[in-house]
């Protein structure tokens, strides 16, 4: 064994976005834990304060400063270890690790590289250095040229034989690419492209060839395993992180697998990788011709997968071999008796299916193809095909019972859906099994392999059956039968004509229950230490009885997705771990492969299964735990907690009829009306006409809020009776069951986030944050400022006075969040959850202070201290800023409203506002403040354009040079300020915004929309767009846009403090 | 063959224990009965039925879903089929949890449950295989039977006849070219082995197992894989004894590596439930190497009666069980593994090549 490092430096991912998501945390906390265990002091930067590996107990200093060469030298210059870890942040940590590598910052500061050196990762991130390694030893990649006339493309075409895939070098956005099929085509595309590109690339096509991925492990001794093989149900062409993906893969052969693992290992060895990677393969369906797609040197969304997948801890292991350590001398975590050298075994089949949240979004294409959109994911396992995949739908939350039987997923083109792929196409398939296409005719259209839709048709066969047997002939064997093949009792009785209660009580009947099975990674081979399970519906008897004594359901919160992300992972960990501290046995029961509560040592128990009435009355009889508790997962396990009660199910924590007092905006309303609260003028949805009327009383703009949704799902807000009723229709195919209310929407008003934790409705602890922008801006997407510095005291005092009385009128006991909107005093209540909220993670770590710990206290009914924290006690300033992904959302408009659209979060502090503001901003890619040397400007309607006045002049002092659209130039040359006037997008005269925009000339563009109409301005949407494609930072919100002026005019980089989380006291 | 949409004919494995195990048919109807052991492989089935070592056995699948890829053609370039692991389905019968029904792969020429038919062999689907596997791994190895309605059938114990005699080739065959010549003991040999000689451009002579291989001229000799107790095989080890005389590199493979520890002078004794699998990781005395390896046996060769002029070769990392042994100074080694795969991962392939090139040195 060599020596150990004394300290070492892990970087983190920073805010999750779409292709950097929750997996990162898993992987980071894992390799702590790892570092940890041996001793190792560990350093961590992440500015993501929703993590767990954020959490006081992992790292020994945490950094919420941003991922980028500068901070992270910054913080190498004053910790000063010798060792650095790149491969547990993503893409992010590993380019950051590149840069510091290439500047010699770390040979500077003689910090070593531990795991894969950085030569290796370079062979795989660059792409000619890539081909020719592989090539040395006999690897295929696909075969492509550089060709710069079409003679040349139509010479190396033929070589490859048609089709061919032309690509334009350095396009965005896949501009000019394509599919040609003779040479007449080619030319044509060519000789078109050479119109504005001297080098295009020919590269043979890979149609409908299968997309396999392994992931592999060596240690430095050069022992080498693969943990786990994993096909893509999407055929090449379709991003793996967008496919359906199933391990192991199901239509190989002994051959083509162990061919496959072969070349895995010959090509890590090959690169002197030490740890974990990952490697992608397209696999000729006609044959055993293969290509190696990419390689990734680290730890991935694949690698987090297959964790889960295999229950052996990729990342955990990883660190350890970082360390020094060979495989054969760590142990198997999960039999405790065999060593990690061992290839897991599986005796079951997981289904990975992406979520995506493309309909929140206005203009976007909903085509899925090479590029990421999809901002979560769900893992489903069972014992066959059918059964893991229905399960899977279901996860997805898309409003899908299963693959069929659903009341919201019809296609009307069945053709062109199964030919170009939206996130919906598995249901087109179904649809097309169910009106009698052939499998023969589907597959020539999607290239997915026969076998896949063999398994789908057994779905919709025994569909068929169901709904021929209706009500009278669903045998014990049909339902025996439906069950095994994933379907749930709501998707059986809507087949059979009947209601899921009524289904679920036959089947109890029947005695037909699921069984308990245990992932042991060794396919019951050895005996297994570890209580990793799922549900099935096959086999005869549990692989592991209840666990003794008595323990407690945690429900985790499924899927990523906008408005539910990591940190109600964290604090579901944090609450299982809590009642772990007061003796308990916890029992979670989650679905996510990208978290950290699916680690099966964050629980005495990890069910790894559905989050839905059925399943969790399941779990309740059979592992007959003492309560369960459904505050910490976010809206899921809270929408619950009524249904869960009138069967009998014991909710811990606020009562299930308060927590519906307060998600039922009608009753939460009245509730607010009784007790003499102010709020915005509403009224329920009765009908479009009474909406109407209410609208013109109260005047225009008007919220439509649906009840029972989460992250604002079909909220909008309405300026005319027109908008009014199209949203009105929205809300109600939305939240059906539940009402919907209009309110008056108050503009210019300040927002205000109440977070607290009550015992027998009185508050224990609390803390109150400041939105930066004003109401109208969901809460998930508003810059978080605690303690607040622009709120009146007033204010403050009557936000407090209100969040005692309902917490006491609503028996709240347990966590809790309540919105308010303040103007000139005057305070109004928007919102309440009787549940932990996404701002938990981060008043705890600012206030010290783990609420969740606190909360979870108190539904046990433990004895709590009240929290006696000032906010006017703190010396610093804590800024929760949003990440937005618009750049993967082709077309998305990038605007801020009232439904959210950040996916993800980071949390600063700083010793003022601005400071912390910044870190902030900058975290979320945002340029140093000294990088911005150019700003566009069109600043909206006049009101917007005045108040705006007072930052451009601030930004005039600094030198910064000014591009306006004509209206806003006018306006700013009238108050004597100079700018430069660009055309607008569809003025196309020169010099035009977008030229400029493109030609790298704006550092940032301020771009204020004029209203909250939907129908933005097509120029405005332009400019935005462009921005977004571009990656020039983009604001379009008028405070944000007042508090970044004033803080480039007051802050320079080298005023931001590099200061660890406990350097700030209180 | 059945209709797809007939019933399914329920049928039963029963254990010696007494133990039922309910599922349905998906083979041919005829009970009949083994030993039962597990298989944990991922893939290979058609590879791991016509290996010759499960002749008597009734295999379990852990991995629940088979059937998925079909069965390849039965094709044979020079005499060595070109898929399989023998010419025919070698298992006395197979269990499952999901057969699938329908297959996709280009190479696919049938499907499993016609394959079956075709050779007569019974097949359940539905079996909770998984508690199958863990009463097994508690209790151990046992008999079993797959038994259908109004067709009684005994327990049958495989392991007290001479397995060996039946897989053997009768006749002695010639293949390849080339200047230097390795007989092949057969005592049940998977084709892979043959494929790998030959692909390393030797002419393989392949021998009964009982024939008296040192009288013909030859340059190495490979002892192949084969099922059930090695110490049935007296005839194999007196002459593997006989050879260890001469200095010529032998090699030997699962069956075969436990022939040549009893020839010297070492003791074998029969597992708990054996290792049957693509996952067994081995750790390499000589360079500490780990490798996966593919493994299929129900007997193991016992550490503590090795004689001093052989050393143990490799280790099973789960179990510390014996995974081969070689002569201290003669050219003298075996596996207990499968270095041939085919099923499994091809880690090992290097011990032909070493082989290969201590036979033409």
């Amino acid at each position: 064994m060599s020596e150990f490092p004394r300290k070492v430096l892990i970087l983190g991912s920073a805010a999750l976005k779409i292709g950097e998501a929750g997996e990162f945390d898993y992987s980071g906390s894992q390799a702590i834990k790892a570092l940890k265990e041996e001793g190792v002091e560990t350093i961590l930067v992440n500015p993501n304060i929703a993590t767990i590996q954020t959490s006081e107990d992992l790292a020994d200093r945490v950094y919420f400063l941003p991922v980028n060469p500068y901070f992270v030298e910054k913080v190498i210059e004053k910790e000063r270890p010798d060792g650095i870890l790149l491969s547990f942040g993503g893409q992010t940590a590993l380019n950051t690790g590149l840069t510091l590598a290439k500047s010699g910052v770390l040979e500077k500061y003689n910090v070593q590289v531990l795991g894969t050196p950085i030569q290796a990762i370079e062979d795989t991130e660059d792409r000619d250095r890539f081909v020719n390694r592989l090539k040395e030893i006999d690897a295929l990649t696909p075969r492509s040229k550089a060709v710069s006339t079409v003679e040349e493309a139509v010479a190396y075409a033929r070589e490859l034989g048609y089709p061919v895939m032309i690509r334009i070098a350095f396009a965005l956005g896949g501009l000019g690419s394509g599919v040609c099929r003779n040479e007449r085509q080619l030319r044509q595309k060519a000789s078109k492209a050479f119109s504005y590109t001297n080098q295009i690339l020919i590269e043979e096509y890979l149609e409908g060839w299968k997309e396999i991925e392994y992931e592999v492990v060596r240690d430095r001794f050069d022992n080498c395993i693969t943990v786990c093989n994993m096909e893509n149900l999407d055929p090449l062409g379709i991003h793996t992180g967008e496919s359906i993906v199933v391990a192991p893969s199901q239509t190989l052969t002994n051959r083509e697998y162990h061919k496959l693992r072969e070349i895995a290992i010959r090509v890590i060895r090959h690169l002197g990788i030490v740890g974990e990677c990952n490697i992608q393969y397209a696999l000729d369906p006609r044959s055993e011709d293969y290509r190696i797609i990419e390689v990734n040197a680290r730890l991935s969304r694949s690698s987090a997968l297959a964790s889960k997948a295999t229950g052996y801890p990729l990342a955990f292991v990883a660190a350890k071999l970082a360390l020094g350590y060979g495989l054969h001398e760590l142990p198997n975590s999960i039999t405790r008796v065999t060593s990690a050298f061992f290839e897991p075994s599986l005796d079951y089949v997981v289904v990975k299916i992406p979520r995506w949240d493309l309909k929140k979004f206005r203009r976007v294409s909903r085509r899925i193809g090479s590029g990421m959109k999809s901002v979560g994911e769900v893992m489903a396992i069972g014992r066959s095909f059918e059964e893991a995949l229905q399960k899977a739908l279901r996860m997805v939350e898309i409003g899908a019972e299963g693959l069929i039987a659903n009341t919201n997923l019809r296609f009307e083109n069945l053709t062109r859906e199964i030919k170009e792929p939206t996130e919906e196409r598995i249901f087109a398939v179904a649809q097309a099994l169910q009106e009698g296409m052939s499998i023969d005719r589907i597959h020539r259209l999607s290239h997915i392999d026969k076998w896949f839709l063999y398994k789908l048709n057994n779905i919709v066969r025994i569909g068929k059956a169901l709904e021929q047997a209706g009500t009278d002939g669903l045998t014990e064997d049909l339902l025996r039968q439906a069950k095994q093949a994933g379907f749930s009792d709501k998707q059986i009785a809507r087949l059979v004509g009947s209601d899921e209660a009524s289904v679920r009580k036959l089947r109890w009947q029947y005695h037909l229950h699921p069984y308990i099975r245990q992932i042991d990674t060794l396919a019951a081979e050895f005996p297994a230490q570890t209580n990793y399970l799922y549900l099935s519906y096959h086999g005869m008897q549990h692989d592991v009885s209840p666990p003794a004594g008595q323990s407690v359901l945690i429900l985790g919160s499924g899927a990523y997705r906008i408005g539910s992300s990591v940190e109600f992972d964290w604090c579901s960990v944090n609450a299982g771990k809590t009642l772990r501290d007061l003796g308990r046995k916890t029992i979670i029961l989650n679905y996510n492969p990208e978290t950290v509560s699916t680690d099966y040592d964050n629980s005495d128990l990890l069910i790894f299964d559905e989050i839905t009435l059925e399943s969790v009355l399941e779990v309740w009889q059979l592992m007959n735990p003492m309560g369960v508790i459904v505050s910490m997962g976010g809206q899921i396990p809270n929408n619950l907690a009524l249904k869960l009660d009138a069967e009998g199910v014991r909710i811990l924590g606020t009562a299930p009829r308060n927590i519906d007092r307060a998600e039922d905006r009608r009753k939460f309303s009245s509730l607010l009306d009784s007790l003499s609260i102010d709020q915005p003028e509403w009224k329920e949805l009765t009908s479009v006409d009474a909406a109407l009327d209410f609208a013109n009383s109260v005047g225009y703009p008007v919220l439509v809020r649906p009840s029972y949704v989460l992250s604002g799902a079909a909220m909008a807000v309405a300026s005319n009776d027109q908008e009014l009723k199209r949203y009105l229709e929205r809300a109600a195919q939305v939240s059906p069951e539940h009402p919907t209310v209009i309110s008056k929407f108050l503009e210019n008003a300040k927002e205000i986030e109440f977070d607290g934790v009550a015992q027998h409705g009185e508050i224990v602890a609390e803390a109150i944050s400041e939105h930066v922008e004003n109401a109208g801006v969901h809460s998930g997407d508003a810059t978080l400022v605690l303690p607040p510095q622009r709120t009146y005291l007033e204010t403050i005092r009557q936000v407090r006075a209100i969040a005692e009385k309902i917490a006491r009128a609503l028996q709240i006991h347990g966590p809790f969040n309540i919105q308010f909107i303040a103007k000139q005093n005057a305070v109004k209540v928007i919102e309440c959850n009787l549940r932990a909220s996404r701002s938990f993670p981060f008043v705890s770590k600012m206030l010290r202070h783990n609420f969740i710990d606190l909360a979870t206290r108190v539904i046990m009914g433990e004895p709590v201290q009240p929290l006696q924290n000032s906010l006017f006690e703190m010396d610093y300033v804590g800024v929760k800023a949003p990440q937005f992904s618009f750049t993967r959302l082709e077309g998305a408009d990038p605007t801020l409203g009232v439904e959210m659209a950040s996916t993800g979060e980071v949390g600063c502090i700083g010793s003022d506002f601005e400071e912390a503001f910044l870190k902030a901003l900058i975290s979320v890619g945002f340029p140093h403040p000294e990088q911005i040397r150019t700003v566009l400007l069109s600043t909206g309607n006049i009101e917007s354009k005045a108040e705006l006045l007072e930052s451009t002049r601030l930004l005039q002092t600094l030198g910064i040079k000014f591009y306006a659209t004509k209206g806003t130039a006018r306006f700013m040359k009238n108050n004597g300020i100079d700018a430069e006037i660009l055309y607008w997008p569809l003025e196309r005269k020169q010099p035009n915004t977008v030229d400029y925009i493109k030609a790298g000339k704006i550092d940032l563009v301020i771009n204020i929309p004029k209203n909250y109409q939907e129908e933005e301005l097509t120029n405005d949407y332009i400019i935005r767009r462009t921005a977004v494609d571009y990656n020039v930072p983009l604001i379009t919100n008028r405070q944000l846009a007042m508090r970044f002026a004033e803080a480039l005019y007051r802050k320079r980089l080298e005023s931001l403090e590099i200061k660890s989380w406990d350097e700030y006291g209180r | 063959m059945k209709n797809r949409n007939a019933k399914p004919t329920p049928a039963r494995l029963i254990l010696e224990d007494g133990s039922v195990f309910e599922g349905f048919s998906f083979g041919y109807p005829r009970s009949r009965a083994g030993e039962v052991v597990f298989n944990t492989g991922m893939v290979g089935y058609p590879e791991t039925m016509t290996d010759p070592s499960y002749l008597g056995q009734i295999v379990v699948f852990t991995y629940p879903l088979i059937g998925n890829y079909g069965v390849p053609p039965q094709q044979r370039d020079g005499g060595v089929h070109r898929h399989l692991e023998s010419q025919k389905i070698q298992v006395q019968g197979i269990i499952v949890s999901d057969y699938s029904e329908d297959f996709s792969h280009w190479n696919a020429r049938r499907s499993l449950q016609n394959w079956l038919y075709s050779q007569k062999i019974p097949a359940l689907t539905g079996i909770d295989t998984r508690t199958l596997t863990r009463k097994l791994r508690e209790a151990g190895t046992m008999l079993g039977k797959i038994e259908f309605e109004d067709q009684p059938v005994d327990f049958y114990d495989p392991n007290k006849e001479n397995l060996v005699a039946r897989v053997s080739t009768r006749k002695i065959r010639y293949y390849g070219e080339g200047n230097h010549t390795i007989v092949l003991v057969d005592c049940g040999e998977k084709e892979n082995i043959l494929r790998h000689l030959l692909q390393r451009n030797v002419r393989v002579i392949r021998v009964p197992w009982d024939y008296d291989f040192t009288q013909l001229e030859y340059d190495g000799v490979v002892i192949s894989n084969g099922p059930g107790d090695p110490k049935m095989c007296r005839p194999t080890i007196l002459h593997i004894r006989k050879a260890y005389q001469d200095e010529k590199p032998m090699f030997g493979i699962c069956l075969g590596h436990q022939l040549m520890a009893l020839a010297a002078g070492a003791d074998t004794y029969k597992l708990k439930y054996g290792h049957r699998g693509q996952n067994q990781p081995v750790q390499a005395s000589d360079t500490g190497k780990c490798y996966i390896t593919s493994q299929n046996h129900g007997y193991a060769v016992d550490n503590k009666t090795l004689p001093d002029d052989w050393l143990v070769w490799f280790t099973n990392l789960n179990d510390g069980t014996n995974e081969g042994i070689r002569h201290q100074q003669k050219p003298f080694f075996s596996t207990q593994y499968h270095p041939e795969a085919a099923p499994g991962p091809v880690d090992t392939t290097f011990i032909f090549d070493e082989f290969v090139g201590q036979v033409i040195r």
